[in-house]
């Protein structure tokens, strides 16, 4: 089993959050794992990636080769995209459709889900929507990371698992919010990859 | 066996509380800052009473380290690759003094330059003190590494330095740890001279370092971190110094690469290894993070051995990280064809927060300046630094931590009125303070905006040396009081801001503008925690 997967969004999206759940998930699972994640001076509202890598043997790079990736998760559209380059040839591309919005020459927003529909292998969502009608649009990556479950290798439960042990600390009403999250997006993908 | 997951930075933490590791000293500088946050936030070495402050700046930081080990204790000093030019005047002497207790350097290099202003590579500063350097390709390694960092330093009475690279400092990985040991009892050095670097001692301890360097060549050439791992194909030679490991790696899935490869973790560089390449070899190629450090040393200044590959001649690009992509094309493979990127894709550089008080400094300062023209600000190393972007392009200068100020005073010497420097609070007490001095000194024409958000916002929000004491600090060290002004940076106050600006700016003399306004950053996560204690008190 080999999944390499690229996390795409702008700093403050929450992308390290959904690192942590696959990651906790990921070892309990058994697997081997490799993170790398970006901090410091991109993190002030700039482009940030995270390359996470789960196997069954062990992980030579810290970073996955381009042309490789099995997928890339996003909660940004146009960000989505940026990665392209890492994206391997049977790969999926997995993203929110609403944009962040902190430059000035943002493109127009249907030319973005244009190029995202241009490719053979997506699932594009309004995660904001969903998690908004869930609760609050802050679990928005955790809708996106639910659409990207049905693509990743370790059994639901397990990152169901997951977010009960990373939002235990923070409160039941966050576990439930998250856990309905995670269901909502799977629920969109399913119906999604299907078509 | 349970494994921690652990960023290369967490583990080097880690490694230290376990390892007997009685304090550590640093100031934040991605990519280093979580070593030190990881043993603040520690229990464990709560418990175990580690010291673990954050100093005013790497020298201080260093100095205090060096101090712990003259105690006869271990110490570890973190920083990123530019704090070691700050700290550079006590690593190297360090080297003379030698430590008593357990020394290790942790200096953590930025290739590509992610967060930084170079991409020196700290390797060069190492072979300069002539000190064992250790470079680990993994997690693991950079948390076994601690370990035996101490003990080499102990045993051979020398500061070692351990150099990672932002992509092993920020990348997660599985860790076991190794048994706890104690921490040192107090002990004076044997030689209680063996620290004191008069002329008459140096050279003798200068030449102990020299003799050494056997010793230190032996550990290396028996070190488990260095290995030659045989291959069948003789028509070339790999040399994969740390990280550099793993790509070559990456690109034989089943981790059997036909060439013969020395791995080089621990350096002196390992020579019985490397003359045993180079003479099975018809070619040697080198895989490095950073300067091509080994491909010259081997390359010789006439360069009339055999055919050696890597970052100088092209094989592999002089600048910025490796990759998995990089060296395999340095390897010969095909390399897949890759999807472009959509030309619609927008940069989205890193800007100042919404809300950011450096902002209205910002706007206010553009406005006083608007009479003068561009091209009067000097500024310095932080989250200001942002405001050379759109919308705001308000500084001409970042250059080194402090030169905001001395640069505006050159420039003032040489009649351009007004300089202005700008300034972060936390950069001002890590090397501000004593331009400021030179200036009061020669009362020279300069306005000094310091931008005081209570924090080191830039790494996150790290408490500032400054905190509470800038304004004693400008009184102290002679700026007139009544061009010590202090302004909140706030839109509704932009017209009483900017009319204190363009008085100062007119003023001939120094002049300090204390703009202060808590980081918004930090005051929004001080009123979340603030929000759920109160509300853990009502339940």
């Amino acid at each position: 089993m080999k999944n390499d997967i690229i996390l795409a969004g702008v700093g403050g999206q929450g992308i390290l959050s959904i690192a942590a759940i696959i990651g906790y998930a990921a070892v309990q699972s058994g697997l081997y794992l490799k993170q790398a994640e970006v901090h410091g001076m991109s993190q002030r509202g700039g482009d940030v990636q995270s390359h996470l890598r789960l196997s069954s043997n062990d992980i030579a790079s810290d970073l996955i080769p381009e042309g490789k990736a099995d997928m890339i998760i996003a909660v940004e559209p146009m960000e989505s995209l940026r990665y392209l380059p890492f994206l391997g040839p049977e790969g999926w591309l997995i993203t929110n459709t609403e944009p962040f919005v902190n430059i000035p020459d943002y493109p127009d927003k249907e030319d973005v889900l244009q190029e995202i529909r241009k490719l053979p292998r997506h699932v594009a969502l309004d995660a904001d929507t969903i998690a908004g009608e869930i609760g609050t649009k802050k679990a928005a990556n955790v809708v996106i990371l639910g659409a990207a479950s049905p693509f990743i290798d370790i059994p639901f439960e397990k990152l169901e698992d997951a977010i009960r042990f990373l939002f235990g600390k923070k409160g039941e009403d966050l576990v439930d919010i998250n856990l309905k999250a995670l269901r909502a997006g799977r629920e969109v993908a399913k119906k999604d990859a299907v078509k | 066996m349970h494994k921690l997951l652990l960023l290369g930075d967490e583990a080097i933490a880690q490694a230290g509380i376990d390892a007997g590791m009685s304090g550590i000293f640093a100031y934040p500088g991605t990519p280093s800052t979580e070593i030190t946050e990881y043993v603040r936030a520690s229990k464990e070495a709560k418990t175990k009473g580690i010291a673990a402050n954050w100093a005013a700046n790497e020298k201080t930081a260093a100095e205090q380290a060096l101090g712990m080990s003259y105690a006869g204790k271990r110490a570890m000093t973190c920083m990123k690759h530019v704090g070691l030019n700050v700290a550079a005047d006590v690593f190297l002497n360090a080297a003379i003094t030698g430590a008593n207790g357990g020394l290790i350097f942790v200096v953590a290099d930025d290739p590509s330059m992610h967060s930084s202003q170079n991409e020196q590579d700290s390797r060069v500063y190492g072979k300069f003190a002539m000190v064992p350097i250790l470079e680990p390709s993994n997690q693991q390694e950079a948390y076994d590494m601690v370990h035996d960092g101490f003990d080499i330093s102990e045993k051979l009475q020398v500061p070692v330095m351990l150099r990672i690279t932002t992509r092993l400092a920020h990348s997660r990985a599985g860790v076991v740890r190794k048994d706890e040991r104690p921490q040192n009892q107090f002990k004076l050095p044997e030689d209680l001279r063996q620290f004191i670097l008069l002329p008459a001692i140096a050279r003798k301890r200068y030449q102990l370092l020299l003799d050494n360097q056997p010793k230190f060549q032996k550990l290396s050439e028996e070190s488990g971190y260095n290995q030659y791992i045989n291959g069948d194909d003789h028509s070339m030679g790999i040399i994969a110094c740390g990280l550099a490991f793993n790509y070559l790696m990456e690109n034989y899935p089943d981790r059997k690469v036909p060439y013969p490869v020395v791995k080089v973790s621990q350096y002196p560089l390992p020579k019985q290894h490397i003359e045993k390449l180079y003479n099975a070899c018809d070619k040697i190629l080198v895989l490095e993070e950073g300067y091509p450090v080994v491909e010259e040393m081997l390359q010789g200044f006439l360069n009339h051995g055999k055919k050696i590959m890597g970052r100088l001649d092209g094989s592999l690009p002089r600048t910025g990280e490796l990759n998995p992509n990089h060296v395999g094309k340095a390897l010969g493979f095909p390399q897949p064809e890759i999807a472009e990127i959509p030309s619609l894709v927008a940069k989205r550089p890193p800007s100042l927060c919404k809300g950011c008080p450096h902002a209205d400094s910002f706007i206010g300062l553009n406005e006083a300046l608007e009479e003068y023209g561009k091209g009067r600000v000097f500024s310095d190393i932080g989250c200001y630094t942002l405001s050379a972007l759109p919308p705001y392009e308000s500084i001409n200068t970042c250059v080194d931590m402090g030169a905001s100020i001395t640069m505006a005073k050159g420039a003032a010497d040489a009649g351009m009125h007004p300089a202005v420097a700008v300034i972060g609070d936390s950069t001002f007490t890590h090397s501000g303070i004593t331009g400021l001095l030179d200036a009061v000194n020669d009362n020279s024409n300069i306005t000094v905006i310091i931008l005081d958000n209570a924090t080191t916002g830039m790494t996150g929000g790290q408490p500032s040396s400054a905190f509470e004491k800038i304004d004693d600090i400008c009184k102290g060290i002679g700026v007139e009081e009544e061009h010590i002004r202090v302004i909140k940076p706030l839109r509704k106050q932009h017209e009483e801001n900017t009319n204190i600006l363009k008085e100062e700016l007119a003023y001939k003399g120094v002049s300090v503008i204390i703009a202060r306004r808590e980081c918004i950053v930090t005051l929004n996560k001080r009123m979340r925690q603030k929000f759920k204690d109160k509300q853990k008190s009502t339940t």
